[in-house]
């Protein structure tokens, strides 16, 4: 019975938070302040057109091209700019690059600072404080929790992202990856291994999840 | 402000649960949330570091007890109404008080993709040369403002070295109540784990954090 109780407690809750989402939306609107046709737009552009595929092409022509890596060195913005992603919290693009040295891994402490023009809304686990507590202080701890295993001789490079500036990871280019092209390259990169929590799939872990023919 | 949001190096919140395949939202209400917040700054006239300082300035409890669309609702909520843009009695009684104030424009659907492809870039002309170059050492000030601020607490009075030089960026300490942008040099700080967490950290780790000049003294 206690379990039914904390089911119907949390239902209810829910509800009362829709309730109010729902009360304010309509004063604003009534009031003028908020045209509704605006807020569907700002859900469909970021529900359905703004991911972390577009972060998967941008590292799939890092990994191709290496005139397009070196522009990425130099200026990412612009560099990701020139594949058509732009805008709100990715205006100032860094990409970071792994290697067998370095491993990159980005967090926000103290918010949720996410670069959305690459890889969309983030996470509610990149939002929490599990994720924001630890990243910083036990970052070995945090990818085993994503059951990832680094050679106690690899770098761990943190990026907390404190100011306006968006980290974008570069996984290294798996192994035996050498013939793709470079979109079936973007189907090994996934938005963990952009963020630093998970590598890039080989093409045979590709393959095992339908993403590769 | 020493609060709650303020995560960094804290223990003990168990592990990171990634949720496979997860949605953008998990309900519609927080997709409405979230379009809200985005949408009501227009008339609000309110920039992003407000928001963010609204949010952190809920109670201790509420913010960590409550989920991150609800702490964006809550913070939204507190900035209307410290804009005079909705009152109490409103949000209880889901009618419309009085009169609207005015407000000097909103955010039109037809704007919506060209509004968010622009984004709002947070650079700035420079008045003065960067005082800190790429290698230089500095020490994050052991400070503890009252309001907004940007500078983490695990980092205050710990040594590391410039890695970068973002330029110079609209200063969220300011900027966040109302006193204007005032633009400084922004830097990425390399700090060793060591030098953060202890003698056990990993010898080789490090964290980088994005660190404005007012935060740095050097060393």
């Amino acid at each position: 019975m206690a379990h039914d109780h904390h089911h119907d407690h949390e239902g209810s809750e829910l509800s009362e938070t829709a309730l109010r989402v729902r009360t304010l939306e309509s004063l604003l609107v009534e009031k003028g302040y908020v045209d509704p046709d605006a807020l569907d737009a700002l859900i469909d552009r970021y529900e359905n057109k703004v991911g972390p595929r577009n972060g998967a092409q941008v590292v799939a022509r890092a990994w191709s091209d290496p005139d397009y890596l070196k522009a990425l060195r130099e200026d990412a913005t612009a560099a990701i700019a020139a594949l058509g992603f732009t805008g709100r919290q990715g205006e100032h693009m860094v990409a970071v690059e792994n290697t067998p040295q370095t491993h990159n891994m980005v967090v926000c402490t103290l918010c949720s600072c996410y670069p959305w023009p690459v890889l969309g809304l983030p996470p509610v686990w990149y939002k929490s404080p599990p994720y924001r507590a630890r990243a910083v202080i036990d970052p070995r701890g945090v990818l085993a929790d994503f059951g990832v295993t680094l050679p106690e001789t690899t770098e761990i490079t943190v990026w907390d992202s404190t100011a306006e500036i968006r980290y974008l990871v570069i996984p290294m280019r798996p192994e035996g990856s050498r013939d793709l092209s470079e979109e079936q390259l973007a189907a090994l990169v996934t938005r963990d291994s952009m963020i630093g929590t998970g590598l890039a799939l080989s093409p045979a872990e590709a393959r095992a999840k339908g993403l590769l023919q | 402000m020493n609060g709650v949001h303020d995560l960094g190096g804290m223990q003990d919140f168990g592990p990171v649960v990634p949720e496979p395949d997860e949605p953008v939202f998990h309900a519609e209400w927080e997709r409405r949330a979230f379009a809200l917040t985005l949408a009501a700054s227009a008339p609000g006239g309110w920039n992003i570091d407000t928001s963010r300082h609204a949010r952190e300035s809920l109670p201790p409890v509420q913010y960590l007890s409550s989920t991150y669309y609800q702490i964006w609702y809550a913070g939204i909520v507190n900035l209307l109404r410290e804009n005079g843009l909705i009152r109490d009695e409103e949000l209880q009684s889901g009618e419309v008080a009085g009169n609207p104030k005015p407000v000097a424009r909103i955010l039109k659907a037809a704007d919506v993709d060209a509004a968010m492809g622009k984004g709002g870039p947070a650079d700035r002309a420079a008045d003065q040369p960067a005082a800190f170059a790429i290698g230089d050492r500095v020490r994050a000030r052991n400070i503890h403002p009252k309001g907004h601020t940007r500078l983490p607490r695990y980092a205050r009075g710990k040594t590391g070295e410039i890695a970068r030089v973002h330029g110079c960026h609209v200063f969220p300490d300011a900027n966040a109540h109302g006193l204007g942008e005032r633009p400084q040099w922004l830097y990425s700080v390399r700090f060793s784990a060591r030098e953060l967490w202890g003698e056990e950290a990993a010898g080789r780790d490090s964290v980088h954090i994005d660190l404005w000049e007012p935060y740095l003294d050097r060393v």
